[in-house]
């Protein structure tokens, strides 16, 4: 096979060794003249390195003798500094890195071409005769920018500003520096990469970049800006500048990683940053090119003579695992994004948050690597008690939510629909549900919706607390559930245009088909296209909510509920009003939910917490957004409710998520750290690690487990 | 897990006068065999036999196995019809009907059925519901044998899809893949279906293709079925379980991914890929 590379880097060099091992005749071009790159260092992690050791040992040797390795990272915040230690990385100069492919690749019998651009009406032209092009040039690739169309490229860019500096002394490990400024926060990611000599990359907020003045400052005038507000961290050292000018991370896919071109008997095949990209924060870029090569390469051995094969089965290979690496770079482009939100925390959390930010370090593995710190973060989040080294893990340390309400644990379980009651008469199958999910140790246990009134609930199997013999049953069911050491939260919801429906078990939302009663909503909007229309609720109407809420409330406290969770969720009445989606035409929308909020806060005793159910994002466009989210808990936090527990969308029915692991425990960190209240967070959490985890970075509060996956069995 | 077979409604030879025999010795065959159920795809622009006409078929030689079409596409035929057929094959096969819909992927099958690509998430939304109300009337259709008629299943890799499923059916069925991209589908419809507040368990259901006789043949049918997805097609193709090994391996993937019922689509219409599968499952 003729292959031809455009494209010198590490990604188009490695591929070259790897396929002139097989036999292949390959040709590569490169723009700029040996020697001549930009950016300082790379980053390898160990797996990175096996992976290089296994696909061409002589390689791994010359570049393992020129690696500069390090294990630990260290944190400065808040004029601490917190080390980590465990986390095996090592890195290298990127010219040495190429100079040493190139050396390989030439001594291997590759056509190596440098100071050859490509021409951009005809990136092609150069490569006539080649079965095979491949495309290593780069985040800016011309050859695929012709072929866009058929690779279906999308270009995501992320919030923050970076610039890429290089720092003239070796830093002795990893080192992230958060230094806030009157302009806002700007953070330092800087690693080692030879003996004398340091990558320094400065990032923040384009805000902070634009009230700094950065945007229109010289190379030369950043860089003094940056070697000054750094220069506690430099001392006598210098940053140094090599087109070092502020740039947007773009995140790059490719829908399709080759088509056919020229007159359809060549490939283009795209390998690295032409192919992917992932944010800089997870330091993978150079890792991820090498990987592309090795599997190309490996393809071509698989199935000789079968260049169709050979490209799906990189394709098939490569891909899942690079949208896995891009997922997790989102997730720490992200937290770096909203960074400043964490500045009140004390270091130790700080660390733990930015440790585990991408998901892939969680409680578990940040022991096994560093058990030292991951004590003393878990010491501190049992209050520091002195001397203290034996303390339980973050999700089995109490919480006292109210003078009267301590819970024994951070685990929040719901107990599952029934909708099974007679006329809000809950039944013994209720009671048994609810103990079941006592019984799995959980320290809160969430009720399904129970109705303040008649019309109010959701099904004609809907429980509710409207009469004394609905009292008497959930007394029975609260004495239960205090007998396994858990507390009970009562759900109390009022359906509004999501009421008068059939029971679950087949389907949501489908309209009693006789009989049921009036749905009072803001406005005359049915919630789906099959759904009753509600009446806008009079005056008198929110009268009667307003005393049915109290009363429920009254009934609760009678009953030895512990926790009133106040439902402003799913589309519900409450929620109804807080959404510009179901109430276009109110100025005050939240004025009747926090009416309804302040008139249950005074019924119910003050020595119990009130907590509320809050839609803190719609997830559809002209819908509540998370800013609004954080703007609603606030005011729920000032007029009585001691906890939110965060859920998204269900304000109408096409509102879906991407329903990933914890999907919405995003969103509940930002209110909780942006509003500054106490939150449950939720959003298929399946693993108590997970649970430690967003406990321990200061993300959540409580959390509510879906037990299934222990349920089931599966493999954890 | 429970394990299905397809029917080869649309494999070479192409032809659908050729099918009748080869399709009822095929659905006797594996009402004999270790299989639960018989599968169905569906294709509008395509040699490819109607999949509840099939089923209907294979109802008439059968009397244990499930019927499941996997999927149906819901919007290119109207609600009322296609829940009258579902009903009256539910009916006709004494309640064997498991009814798989989604959108497809094909804007051809919509012209051809003279619908509407456009707004065709909502459709099928509406449809769903729909058709729940008429096997729970009286008006439409005969009566299906199970009252509320026959479990639905919803496929479909987006977020909408996943909630169309808690929000509107029974549970969810997968389009194919290896065990982890299963794995991921199930772990999705589980969450959307909890974050609904949805009762129960979502049933969860695979399908993969396997050519155990003519591995070659069943790669170009394969090619050529997903032709409409440019490249992917190879990729497709690569995914073809054509080894015992290969079968045994998805098998006990899915299994330990919690897939409830897995349906092993045949890529060749050669009679003897039953009595091979047969043989690597026994």
């Amino acid at each position: 096979m003729r292959v031809g590379i455009c494209g010198g880097g590490p990604a188009g060099l490695f591929l070259a060794v790897l396929l002139r091992r097989a036999g292949h005749d390959v040709m590569l071009r490169e723009r700029n003249p040996p020697g001549v790159t930009y950016g300082w260092g790379v980053v390898f992690s160990d797996e990175s390195l096996a992976d290089l050791r296994d696909a061409d040992y002589e390689t791994y040797l010359e570049i393992d003798r020129a690696l500069v390795r390090w294990s630990s990272i260290d944190v400065h915040y808040a004029g601490e500094l917190i080390r980590s230690t465990g986390h095996g990385f090592a890195a290298i100069a990127r010219t040495t890195l190429l100079r040493l492919l190139a050396e390989r690749a030439v001594a291997m019998g590759a056509g190596v071409v440098f100071s050859s651009e490509v021409p951009e009406a005809d990136p092609l032209e150069p490569f006539a005769g080649c079965d095979l092009v491949v495309a290593a040039d780069g985040v800016r690739s011309v050859l695929r920018s012709a072929h866009a169309g058929a690779l279906r490229t999308s270009f995501s860019p992320t919030a923050s500003k970076y610039v890429w500096f290089g720092a003239d002394f070796a830093l002795p490990v990893f080192t992230f520096i958060f230094t806030p400024t009157p302009h806002g926060l700007f953070q330092v990611h800087s690693y080692p990469y030879d003996a004398h000599r340091s990558t320094f990359i400065v990032e923040c907020s384009e805000a902070a970049w634009r009230s700094a003045g950065l945007d229109t400052m010289s190379e030369a005038d950043s860089l003094a800006f940056c070697q000054d507000l750094f220069a506690p961290h430099l001392g006598e050292h210098r940053l140094l500048s090599n087109e070092s000018v502020w740039r947007t991370f773009v995140t790059v896919r490719n829908r399709s990683w080759h088509c056919p071109v020229g007159s359809g008997d060549q490939d283009l095949v795209l390998v690295g940053d032409a192919a992917h990209t992932a944010h800089f924060s997870i330091g993978s870029g150079t890792r991820l090119a090498l990987d592309d090569s090795i599997a190309l390469a490996k393809a071509f051995v698989a199935t000789p003579g079968d260049r169709a094969a050979a490209l799906a089965a990189y394709e098939g290979e490569r891909q899942p695992i690079v949208e896995r690496f891009q997922e997790v770079a989102t997730d720490s482009a992200r937290y770096f994004e909203s960074v400043s939100r964490y500045i009140g925390f004390a270091p130790e959390p700080f660390a733990f948050n930015l440790l585990t930010r991408s998901g892939r370090i969680g409680h578990n593995n940040l022991t096994a690597r560093d058990p030292v710190l991951v004590n003393r973060v878990d010491r501190r989040f049992h209050g520091d008690p002195a001397g203290r080294i034996v303390v339980p893990p973050p999700l089995l340390t109490p919480l006292r939510l109210s003078a009267a309400c301590e819970l024994p644990n951070r685990v929040v379980i719901a107990s599952p629909t029934l909708d099974a009651a007679v006329d809000g008469l809950i039944s013994g199958g209720h009671g048994a549900a609810l103990n079941a999910a006592a019984a799995t140790g959980a320290g809160l246990v969430v009720t399904e919706e129970v109705s303040p009134s008649e019309h109010g609930r959701v099904t004609t199997g809907s429980p509710g607390l409207w009469c004394d013999d609905h009292t008497e049953a959930w007394a029975k069911v609260a004495a239960a559930v205090h007998e396994t050491g858990a507390r009970l939260a009562l759900r109390l919801t009022d359906a509004g245009r999501r009421g008068a429906t059939l029971p679950r078990g087949r389907g949501l939302d489908r309209a009693l088909p006789a009989g049921g009663w009036t749905l009072w909503a803001p406005a005359p909007l049915a919630y789906s296209p099959r759904s009753r229309r509600p009446e806008p609720i009079p005056a008198r109407g929110r009268e009667i909510v307003l005393a049915a809420h109290v009363q429920a409330a009254t009934r609760a406290a009678e009953a030895g509920v512990d926790v009133l969770l106040l439902d402003m969720s799913d589309g519900y009445l409450l929620a109804s009003f807080l959404s510009p989606l179901s109430n276009p035409d109110d100025d005050e929308r939240s004025a009747f939910p926090l009416q309804v909020l302040g008139a249950v806060r005074s019924a119910w005793p003050a020595d119990r917490p009130l907590a509320v159910r809050l839609v803190a994002d719609d997830r559809v466009p002209g819908g509540l957004t998370p800013t609004d989210g954080v703007t609603l808990a606030r005011r729920l936090a000032g007029a009585g409710a001691g906890l939110i527990d965060v859920t998204a969308g269900h304000t109408v029915p096409d509102s879906a998520a991407e329903y990933r692991r914890l999907f919405n425990a995003g969103l509940a960190d930002r209110i909780r750290n942006e509003a500054g209240v106490a939150v449950i967070a939720g959003g298929h959490i399946t693993r108590l690690d997970e649970v430690n985890t967003l406990l321990a970075a200061g993300r959540a509060d409580l959390c509510r487990l879906d037990p299934s996956a222990y349920r089931r069995g599966a493999p954890l | 897990m429970r394990i299905g077979v397809g029917l080869p409604t649309s494999t070479p030879p192409l032809g659908a006068r050729h099918r009748g025999p080869e399709l009822l010795a095929w659905a006797s065959r594996a009402e004999a065999g270790p299989f639960t159920s018989l599968g169905v795809t569906d294709r509008l622009v395509y040699d490819c036999t109607d999949p509840l006409v099939a089923l209907a078929a294979a109802a008439a030689v059968t009397s244990r196995v499930r019927l499941v079409t996997m999927v149906a596409i819901g919007p290119i035929r109207p609600a009322a019809l296609l829940a009258s057929q579902a009903a009256s094959l539910d009916a006709l096969s004494g309640g064997r009907l498991t009814l798989g819909v989604s959108l497809g992927a094909r804007p051809d099958d919509y012209d051809a059925a003279g619908a509407s690509w456009r707004g065709r998430g909502k459709q099928l939304s509406d449809e769903l519901a729909a058709m729940r109300e008429i096997w729970e009337g009286t008006s439409v259709g005969p009566r299906p044998a199970r009252p509320g008629g026959p479990d639905v299943l919803v496929g479909g890799g987006s977020g909408a899809a996943f909630l169309r499923a808690a929000r509107l059916a029974d549970g969810y069925v997968h389009g194919g893949g290896p065990p982890r991209a299963f794995a991921s589908a199930a772990d999705r419809a589980r969450a959307a279906w909890a974050d609904a507040g949805r009762p129960g368990e979502p049933q969860l259901w695979g399908q993969s293709y396997f050519s155990l006789v003519d591995p070659e043949a069943g790669a170009a049918y394969m090619r050529h079925y997903y032709a409409f997805t440019g490249p992917f097609a190879e990729r497709v193709a690569a995914g073809l379980l054509d080894s015992p090994k290969a079968v045994r391996e998805q098998v006990s993937g899915y299994a330990e991914a919690g897939c409830d019922e897995l349906v092993l689509l045949p890529a060749t219409s050669d009679p003897s890929e039953l009595d091979r599968l047969a043989d690597v499952l026994a």
